[in-house]
């Protein structure tokens, strides 16, 4: 496997043009003979099916939703970034690009990063013209926010629903698509194999979830934009059914996966209340702009928080961060969250939170002006804790939110199988080893509205694709892994459910490859792991049948995944002996416990081969070339 | 501090074995359920417990669980999404019932929503009424600067209070007539309000009405019992604001 990042020669600031412009285009005429698929309907596959669309291109969108507006893209709270300087605060492309890299401790490729920055003054002007409801000043104009990372207020955002409004607005523009027939719509559909002839990824398999019916689609070009694989650890900020199979079986069939080893561990999230839990929520990095985050400076101390006095108090991210504060990025913010716990100065029953207490901005600003930046977030805390957050100080803990890393892509967002592309959280590209707040949205829309549709007509210009359609050997081949697969899990008929064993890989997971990692415990991962995933084959229980709705088997095939998954992510973790980012390595700090970065060994991206059943995959290195920047320690103080 | 105990109760849950069967209640008993629980996770434990003794679990939609996806859809004790207001069913929690209650869940039920099993029911209907008109016709790239066209902010409050919608359908379960009125306008008004959008109201809200007809949801016959099941607070004044437009399109339509 050769790793070719085929970005394009002369100075940053013209890659993309001049790439845009060397591009080849499809004639108008010729974009209807085009057919692609695109799975996953969040804001990166959403934007993407409609933008291809749009231009002409003969689109069938998948999703295992009812429908596309409920994808997770929804759940985005806080905002979107772009560089519109609106502030006049000294924001430039320039800043956001610095912001963005040096946010992901300088393990992205900065050509994507660059692009990214430059795109994303469109993409809000695009929503704007969906009817995208963004917070508005009093003269009628945008307003902005500030986010973890930055000193620059660039956030755009809709109260506490951002994502919501992005990717309903995303939503629409493919329902507007989809009532001009120019989508095909596949809803209650999960991709299960990716198929692919002569070398080129030319459509999918996937299972209607509601008839159990094993279907094939045949295409010019698939597209993969199917979210991250944060369940892995069963908790997590994602909705329930977010799941890896689609990427998985990609890598399967030779799409190299980057970097499994960074995983975004939030800082703000509401902690576990027991056994019983079957997923966290996220508390918005935007409360940090008027929340501040603290504990008790002695440890064990078990006074209701309105009893501590200020003096006794530990404003933790303030003294050690001066310059960034309560904003500090969230790498930072969660270990050192994890830091103060370790010391016992947690708080709450479990004693495993830290404080983010409003109460100097409640004097400050006043309940309504509180109410009107977070008032969803507040209700929300105070729904599932019972505990009301405007008068005592909301109790938060990492939890794991976002993965950064994921299936390898060239500049054109193709993988290494051709004309398999991949968009959004799914791919690596964009956020190194830790993403910044506020960024995931801007990448999944920058991808699939600015990005894919002009990187999809040259790759289907330029490659010679004979004619397939779904009677092609490759689909029952395909067809039949899937079908045999599902048939094994229900064959087991074991004695243990499909969550209780979900449950012990997370535990496994958030204990050995979650916010802190080592040699010793990764190596303990990668023989727990294994052992787990042999009892999970022979002694698993899903109930029902193949050919009708079977949640349970659903459930069970993405667990089946995560094993394998999991596995990959402590290899990774185990060979990546420095520190960056979310990647914590305990052998690689710095006196005062910050990231220790090894440039020398370690600026690349990882790329895992697939090898075959119960064979170690390959490694294969892209090393990061940076033109323009300088690589510095990331210092937040 | 945790104020959590726990309470057990009797749950009449509906089952039915795809569209085509005649469906019935079925009574488990939910023994030790915290009150710190989810309802929806007081569904995962009933389903581990009927796995375990080799039944078929309860099969119900549900994603984020953090009330903003609008897939999850109980009718619990003849409410869609349950006894609190402004509360979708993943953010009902089990401190809202008491000790020994009996609760009866059902599926959102309405003739545009088929059961598919047990508490599924298929909502694409709603999806198809976006699709007749509930967009902007405007294709990716010809957008101006986003600060070109300033919006007052009330307008633009009032737009997002619309587009808080979740696309549930607890406004048509709750509709003695199911009627998708609520569901339709507020997108109608969400769009409308905005200058962006308000260029083709008139094309929007009738091509979204006969729709939402062809789905066949029903009138509306101003009960509210929607703005009181709605978990997003939307109003009646949604409604209200798509009737004028629908009268003031059909007059003036060419």
């Amino acid at each position: 496997m050769k790793l070719n990042s085929k970005v394009p020669k002369g100075p940053l600031e013209q890659k993309w043009e001049s790439h845009k412009f060397q591009m080849k285009l499809v004639n108008p005429a010729n974009k209807r003979k085009y057919k692609v698929i695109v799975v996953g309907t969040g804001l990166a596959g959403a934007s993407a099916a409609a933008a291809m669309a749009e231009l002409g291109f003969e689109v069938k969108a998948f999703t295992y939703h009812d429908s596309p507006r409920r994808a997770h893209s929804i759940a985005a709270q806080g905002g979107i970034n772009a560089a519109k300087n609106y502030a006049n605060d000294g924001d430039s492309v320039y800043r956001l690009f610095y912001d963005t890299i040096k946010g992901g401790d300088f393990r992205a490729r900065e050509a994507n990063v660059y692009r990214l920055a430059e795109v994303a003054n469109a993409i809000i002007d695009q929503c704007v013209a969906q009817g995208v409801p963004f917070a508005r000043e009093y003269g009628g104009l945008l307003d902005n926010r500030s986010f973890g990372g930055a000193q620059v207020s660039r956030t755009f955002y809709a109260r506490g629903q951002t994502g919501q409004q992005l990717l309903l607005g995303a939503y629409q523009a493919l329902m507007r698509q989809v009532g001009l027939g120019a989508v095909e719509l596949y809803n209650r559909r999960e991709m299960l194999e990716l198929v692919v002839v002569d070398g080129a990824a030319r459509g999918i398999v996937c299972r209607n979830l509601m008839t159990g019916a094993i279907e094939s689609h045949a295409a010019d070009a698939v597209i993969l934009a199917t979210g991250g694989y944060g369940n892995a650890f069963y908790l997590s900020t994602n909705a329930k059914a977010c799941n890896a199979t689609a990427i998985w079986k990609a890598y399967k069939k030779g799409a190299a996966f980057a970097n499994p080893c960074f995983t975004q561990i939030h800082p703000t999230c509401i902690p576990v209340s027991g056994e019983h839990q079957s997923k966290l929520t996220l508390m918005s990095e935007s409360l940090r702009n008027d929340g501040r985050v603290w504990v008790p400076k002695k440890a064990g101390d078990n006074r209701p928080p309105s009893q501590v006095p200020d003096e006794e108090r530990d404003y933790y991210l303030e003294r050690v961060y001066p310059s960034y504060g309560n904003l500090a990025p969230r790498d930072v913010s969660s270990r050192q969250a994890k830091f103060r716990v370790d010391e016992g100065r947690g708080v709450g029953e479990s004693r495993m939170a830290v404080y983010l207490d409003f109460r100097d901005s409640l004097k400050r600003l006043g309940y309504s002006k509180i109410t009107e930046r977070y008032g969803n977030l507040f209700q929300m805390y105070e729904k599932i804790t019972d505990e009301n957050p405007y008068e005592v100080p909301m109790r938060i803990y990492p939890a794991v939110h976002y993965t950064m890393g994921g299936l390898w892509v060239d500049y054109n967002l193709m993988s290494t199988i051709p004309g398999l592309h991949v968009l959004g959280e799914a791919n690596f590209s964009d956020h190194g080893a830790n993403r910044l707040g506020a960024s995931a949205l801007m990448q999944g829309l920058a991808d699939g509205y600015f990005i894919i549709p002009y990187t999809i007509a040259d790759y289907l210009t330029s490659a010679k694709l004979p004619k397939v359609d779904t009677k092609h050997d490759a689909f029952r081949a395909a067809e039949n892994d899937a079908r045999t697969r599902m048939q094994k899990l229900l064959n087991v008929k074991g004695s243990r459910t499909v969550d209780e064993f979900h449950r012990a890989l997370g535990l496994i997971l958030w204990e050995y490859v979650g916010m802190s990692r080592n040699d010793a415990g990764l190596k303990k991962a990668l023989v727990e792991i294994p052992k787990l995933r042999e009892e999970f084959w022979r002694d698993v229980r899903v109930p029902g049948e193949l050919n009708f709705l079977n949640p349970e088997l659903e459930k069970a095939s993405r667990v089946a995944d995560y094993f394998e998954l999991g596995e990959l992510m402590a290899r990774d973790a185990l060979h990546r002996t420095e520190s960056c980012g979310g990647h914590f390595r305990e052998e690689s700090q710095t006196p005062d416990n910050e990231a220790k970065r090894d440039d020398e060994r370690f600026a690349y991206v990882a790329a895992w081969e697939y090898k075959g059943e119960n064979k170690e995959p390959e490694m294969h290195k892209e090393s990061l070339e940076f033109e323009r920047i300088q690589l510095a320690t990331r210092s937040y103080k | 501090m945790s104020k959590a105990k726990t309470i057990n109760l009797t749950l009449k849950v509906w089952r039915q074995n795809g569209s085509s069967d005649i469906g019935h209640f079925e009574t488990h008993q939910a023994k030790d359920i915290s009150t710190d629980m989810s309802f929806l996770e007081m569904f995962d434990v009933i389903n581990q417990q009927i796995i375990k003794l080799g039944g078929d679990p309860i099969a119900f939609d549900h994603d984020c669980r953090e009330g903003i996806c609008g897939m999850c859809s109980m009718t619990i004790n003849g409410n869609p999404h349950g006894p609190d207001r402004d509360t979708a069913t993943c953010q009902l929690h089990m401190r809202r019932f008491e000790d020994g209650e009996t609760l009866v869940v059902e599926p959102f039920r309405a003739r545009a929503f088929p059961v598919q099993k047990d508490l599924v029911v298929d909502r694409s209907g709603l999806d198809r009424i976006i699709a007749a008109g509930g967009f902007v016709s405007v294709s990716t790239g010809n957008a101006r600067d986003a600060n070109s066209i300033p919006v007052p902010k009330l307008d633009s409050d009032l737009a997002f209070d619309a587009a808080a919608c979740i696309g549930c359908g607890a406004c048509v379960a709750a509709c003695k007539n199911a009627s998708a009125m609520l569901f339709t306008g507020a997108k109608v008004s969400h769009l409308a309000l905005l200058p962006q959008g308000a260029i083709e109201k008139d094309r929007r809200v009738l091509k979204m009405v006969a729709q939402m007809d062809k789905e066949r949801f029903g009138s509306c016959s101003n009960t509210g019992a929607c703005e009181a099941a709605c978990p997003k607070g939307i109003t009646l004044e949604n409604m209200a604001r798509m009737n004028r437009q629908y009268l003031a399109a059909s007059v003036t339509s060419r």
